[in-house]
Parts: structure tokens; C-alpha cells; sequence
């Protein structure tokens, strides 16, 4: 599991570089999204534009990264590809999350 | 050990007299095995993945859409991940067999394991997960069986001795 953390105009730009977020690697995802987000910027984005493939378990640990985030950060996602966008519909977490269509309008929005 | 990858160790033999015909290569099935695909792994978290890519790199030799096969590989990891945290919980995971069959406009999925029956010997409904509450107290998981429901035409769970026998059939069209 390889999540990558940039900071950019006052957004932790989280990117993840795995195709699938699944059983297996759920716990894992849970526990670096706590480490990346215990500092930096309050505003977290998570890029999930390489990811393909998403089960409940991996639906559970971004809820999960979600509930655990620290007191004044929020965390937003960005870059649903069509069969994870279809997994967040189906179970209505589209309605939980704040998702952009794609990280580079969500950064000039912020510096503009 | 039982840890092994399904698409190495697990045999991927295809029924009929084409074996191993769907093992890593990327060969597409042979006309013996058109429409028929037989798996054999071990029920443990960590193989997943791989019986997945297998069961998919054969689905995909099929007359199946493309979004169709997005939502049949998300019910078998589903299944599959309920065989592994539930079905063998606790214990040494034991066999899993995935059986595909494709009819015309049909596909019907049969995996067999030899763990824990269903509690109540039922498939569960599977409800939705409850997002109208406070962030704190969203669910983390648990709606995998609104998934399996939701997203195929029928499901059939069967306790044949100590062998649970579950049916998961998709319209194809």
C-alpha cells in the first residue's frame, strides 16, 4: 500500500498509487492515512484517481480515515473513477464525503 | 504458507482436458473451457486478490460487458472476503472452489467452502449502510451482503454436510 503526501497551497494532497483499496490492505490504508494527516495542512484531499477497484472493507477503512481525523481537519476525496464512483452510490457514502471531480481544479481553486 | 497466492499455488486448472489453461499467462482460455472456469484455493485473505484477477482474465474471455465484469468481481470479493473473515475465522483457512459457468445470457457463480455455516443457515438480507447519522458513529463495514443482494439477479446459499455452497447468478446481456 503506497500513499503519497504533498503539500500544496495549503492542501495535504494525499495520492493513492495502488489500483485497489481492498481486504487486503485495509487496515494498512486506515493506519498511514492517521499517520499523514496527524500533521500538515488541515485540508486534506485524497486522490484516488489510480484506484480501479474498491470493496466494502476498503470502503469501511476510508470511513475509517474519515472518523479518525484529527479536530479541525477536514478530509474531501477526489478522482473517482467510474466503478468507484458506482460503489459510493450504491451505498450512498457519495452522500457522506465532499468528492471533486479531479484534484487540479480542486488546488486552483484554493490558490485563486 | 496457506498465505500462498491462488494464481500460483491454487491449482487454475479450467475443467474439461484444457488444465491450466487460465494460469498467469494471460492465454486466453481454450474453446474446452469457454464459458467454464474452475478454481481451487485456499480461503484466506491474502489469496483474494489473485483468485480475483484469475476469475476476471476469464470472465472477460466471455460475452460479458465490460461494467458488468466490474460488478461480478466486486461480488465475489464480497463473498470471498466473508468466506475468509467469517466462514474460516479463527481457524486455518481451508479450501475454497470457484466454479463459473456461462449459458447464453446467464452467468451463475457457485463457490464452495468448508468452514462455519451462515448463522441461521440463511444468507443475510443485507441492509444499506445508515448514513444519516454523525460522522462518529458511521459504519465501517458490514454491508457487504447489501452489496452481494443488490448486485446480482439471485443468491442461494446451501449447508450440504459440512460444505457451504453458495450460488450468486448474473444476468449477462
Amino acid at each position: 500500500m503506497n500513499l503519497h503526501s504533498t503539500y500544496n497551497n495549503d492542501i495535504n494532497l494525499i495520492a493513492v498509487s495502488e489500483t485497489r483499496i481492498d481486504s487486503g490492505v485495509a487496515i494498512r490504508f486506515k493506519d498511514l492515512m492517521r499517520s499523514l494527516t496527524e500533521t500538515g495542512p488541515d485540508h486534506v484531499i485524497l486522490d484516488l484517481s489510480a484506484v480501479t477497484f474498491i470493496d466494502s472493507s476498503g470502503l469501511g477503512a476510508l470511513v475509517g480515515a474519515l472518523k479518525q481525523m484529527p479536530t479541525g481537519k477536514r478530509l474531501e476525496l477526489a478522482g473517482l473513477t467510474r466503478d468507484v464512483a458506482k460503489v459510493f452510490r450504491l451505498t450512498r457514502m457519495d452522500t457522506v464525503f465532499t468528492i471533486h471531480a479531479d484534484t487540479t481544479h480542486c488546488l486552483s481553486r484554493a490558490a485563486g | 504458507m496457506g498465505a500462498a497466492k491462488a494464481a500460483e499455488t491454487g491449482s487454475g486448472s479450467a475443467s474439461g482436458d484444457s488444465s491450466g489453461s487460465d494460469r498467469g499467462s494471460g492465454d486466453p482460455p481454450t474453446r474446452a473451457t469457454k464459458g467454464k472456469l474452475t478454481l481451487r484455493f485456499s480461503g484466506a485473505t491474502d489469496n483474494i486478490r489473485a483468485a480475483l484477477r484469475q476469475a476476471r482474465r476469464h470472465l472477460a474471455s466471455l460475452p460479458v460487458p465490460e461494467d458488468r465484469l466490474a460488478t461480478i468481481e466486486l461480488v465475489l470479493a464480497e463473498a470471498l472476503n466473508n468466506v475468509a473473515e467469517h466462514a474460516y475465522a479463527g481457524t486455518r483457512p481451508g479450501p475454497v472452489t470457484l466454479n463459473a459457468r456461462h449459458d447464453g445470457d446467464r452467468l451463475c457463480i457457485v463457490l464452495r467452502d468448508m468452514g462455519r455455516p451462515l448463522p441461521g443457515l440463511v444468507p443475510p438480507i443485507g441492509t444499506p449502510p445508515d448514513v444519516n447519522r454523525p460522522v462518529d458513529d458511521l459504519p465501517e463495514g458490514g454491508f457487504g451482503w447489501f452489496l452481494i443482494r443488490d448486485l446480482t439477479d439471485h443468491v442461494d446459499y446451501v449447508r450440504h454436510g459440512s460444505e457451504n455452497r453458495l450460488t450468486l447468478e448474473f444476468s449477462t446481456p
